[in-house]
């Protein structure tokens, strides 16, 4: 029963750019079980979509992509060749992407597009999959969901298409769904409606789900599991609660500084900051890819850097408690 | 209605240098090819008074009418009714050129707001050599101060926006914004395009410059944290009008329209375990061309009444602001008492 869904070891992308290498992905472990939710949370270029896509077998040709493992319920992803991860796709894992406004085809109705997969993957008629797609419209709060059906993606506010693909995904009633900064362009009313349906849902159809954002509100309130990335590296991984109340890399607790805290920060005081910049991944990347950036770097950033482990929680860092206790006693 | 003009800490300060008094803007809308044009009101009878060295946080959901108010302010739309005032003097009076030397902007999105083919000196000069403001040699002086006061080096004069990150792309917006300076800067979305560690950078950078140059900023955001953090004042927007206005500790701790209150609970805070607030919202935002009856936002107040479908809430004065909802009203059937 216990058994992951999902299991990725040292997944590495690698994308061949003009004199070298770029290391998009470098070496990324992580499992999650049916009901979860994982939330990986980075910066724009961390590589935080590119695994979703290598997840979903969606890459471009020309990123290498390479894994130790990587299983889907048994299956494994890494051999899976075209016809297989089309089966999959859609039916067993569905993904949400983050540009309502773009990834709905503006000449085909939403009930043609809410129907194709659900026709296609499953031995049900038109009239089924329409009443799929109502019952499915009805779930994610759109009124009137019958007369939506005939209507084009431009006769929609971004809020309402966004919801419509979010049914599109549940459509065939899927086992992991990946949504990648699922409510990044809405308004924070409509983010919070969003957000407690996807939980909800996945509660109910017992989902497994890979949410990405660069959000670190939503993370803490629906994540089950964090995993903080930096550079193409899980630099911290563990619970919400463990990443939140022990943050242990010092780039965990840097983005936290950054983010104003309602009641917390004072207003108008100066907001933490990372100083720096995130460096280039092409050629070999040894060592801490934070050393550049972090206020604890010493010499030995530069060689390998030791895993330290407690229960779930893990991080990235030559100091054993990642310097928690430094910055506490400054503070 | 004339919202409480706010009670600023010092006295020589207390002249609005920014005021909006019952500024409407009505468009007028075609319904399909045939269909006749029906008016939309965008903007509501809006009175806002902003005194020098302020932040007034714009808030409210798209479509609310926000970037159709700092279009107003940036003389890039005339108002239907009402008047906008600098400085004591109308706005409508003044000719672009005039305005362009008070207000400036700041873009959401740094990425499309610079001319990818002109250089960052080009780019941030240009208001001196519209405005005729010096010679060659004086625009490179100014350009080179107000580039380190944004935090950027002088050697990026001669590079394009493209070889920029967005955090100093950003800056160059600033800067850009800055040269002339201007009295009032409109921030329409400044950080919401920018990675958490840059958008923290820009609100230190613009908390910064306020400060030095005693700048007055509309700061349009969804993010109520950001606003929170930087505003001194805030303004909620729903469907045109200014529903609550108050200082920004008033607002934040005593939030008394349903609306505000709801848009505060829906702010995510990074603290595990609370789950996702439920706002108690209705999902549906009015259609603007057909605004609900009575109080725009009965159909998704979860206080709503019968009479709150019937009668338009007037404006009520709060300590610091002013409110418009039934449940605050006195003399109305749904007051709801005086609270602290």
């Amino acid at each position: 029963m216990d058994n992951p869904l999902l299991s990725v070891r040292n997944l590495t992308l690698d994308i061949p750019v003009g004199g070298g290498t770029l290391h998009a992905v470098r070496g990324i472990d992580f499992d999650l079980k049916r009901g979860e939710t994982l939330c990986i949370v980075g910066e724009s270029g961390s590589g935080k979509s590119l695994t979703s896509l290598a997840l979903m077998g969606l890459l471009g040709k020309t990123i290498k992509r390479s894994a130790d493992e990587m299983t889907f319920d048994g299956i494994d992803l890494t051999r899976a060749n075209a016809r297989t991860m089309r089966s999959l796709r859609g039916a067993r894992m569905a993904m949400i992407f983050q540009e309502p406004m773009t990834s709905l085809n503006p000449a085909y109705t939403i009930g043609d597009q809410l129907t194709e997969a659900l026709l296609l993957h499953k031995p049900v008629g038109k009239e089924a999959a329409r009443a799929r797609a109502i019952e499915l419209l009805e779930k994610v709060g759109i009124t009137a969901a019958a007369s939506r059906l005939s209507q084009y993606p431009h006769q929609l506010s971004g809020g309402l298409r966004q919801r419509v693909m979010i049914a599109m995904a549940l459509m065939c009633e899927p086992e992991l769904i990946i949504a990648d900064e699922p409510t990044t362009a809405l308004d924070v009313t409509i983010q919070a409606q969003i957000l407690r349906l996807l939980y909800d849902l996945g509660r109910e159809m017992n989902m497994a789900m890979i949410l990405i954002t660069h959000d670190l509100g939503v993370v803490a309130r629906v994540a089950d599991k964090v995993a903080v990335m930096y550079a193409g590296e899980l630099v911290e991984t563990g619970s919400a609660t463990e990443v939140f109340n022990t943050p242990s890399h010092p780039y965990t607790r840097g983005l936290l500084r950054c983010i104003p805290l309602p009641g917390k920060t004072e207003r108008g005081s100066t907001l933490g900051t990372i100083p720096g910049i995130v460096p280039s991944l092409i050629g070999d990347v040894t060592g801490c890819a934070f050393r550049t950036r972090c206020p604890h770097a010493t010499l030995e950033c530069r060689g390998d850097i030791p895993r330290h482990t407690s229960g779930g929680h893990a991080f990235r860092c030559i100091h054993a408690d990642g310097k928690l206790h430094a910055e506490e006693a400054t503070t | 209605m004339t919202p409480a003009t706010a009670t600023s800490p010092k006295p020589e300060t207390a002249a609005p240098v920014l005021e909006l008094r019952g500024v409407t803007k009505t468009y007028r809308v075609k319904q399909g090819l045939f269909g006749k044009a029906r008016p939309l009101t965008a903007v509501n009878d809006v009175s806002i008074s902003l005194p020098r060295g302020e932040v007034l946080g714009l808030v409210g959901e798209s479509g609310c009418g926000k970037s159709t108010l700092a279009k107003i302010l940036l003389g890039l739309e005339s108002p239907t009714a009402g008047q906008v005032l600098v400085d004591g003097q109308e706005i409508g009076a003044q000719d672009r050129m005039t305005l362009a030397r008070r207000i400036q902007p700041i873009f959401q999105d740094p990425y499309s707001s610079l001319n990818p083919r002109k250089s960052i000196f080009d780019i941030v000069s240009l208001p001196l050599r519209v405005h005729r403001i010096g010679d060659a040699a004086s625009w490179d002086k100014e350009v080179r101060k107000i580039l380190d006061i944004v935090g950027l080096p002088a050697r990026v004069m001669n590079t394009f926006p493209s070889q920029m990150s967005g955090g100093q792309r950003q800056r160059v917006a600033i800067a850009r914004a800055l040269i002339m300076k201007p009295e009032i800067v409109i921030c329409d979305e400044p950080t919401s395009a920018l990675d958490v560690s840059v958008q923290s950078q820009i609100l230190n950078l613009l908390g910064d410059l306020r400060r030095e140059f005693g700048l007055t900023y509309l700061f349009i955001s969804h993010d109520l944290a950001v606003v929170e953090h930087l505003a001194t004042r805030v303004a909620v927007m729903y469907l045109g009008r200014i529903v609550e206005e108050a200082e920004v500790g008033g607002l934040f701790d005593h939030a008394r329209h349903p609306y505000t209150q709801a848009l505060l609970k829906s702010v995510l805070t990074p603290e595990p375990g609370l789950g996702v607030p439920d706002t108690q919202l209705g999902m549906a935002y009015p259609n603007p061309i057909d605004p609900p009856s009575g109080c725009h936002f009965h159909p998704r107040c979860p206080k709503a009444t019968e009479f709150c479908k019937a009668t338009a809430p007037r404006a009520l004065p709060t300590p610091l602001g002013h409110v418009e909802c039934h449940l605050h009203d006195p003399t109305g059937p749904m007051f709801i008492g005086k609270e602290g």
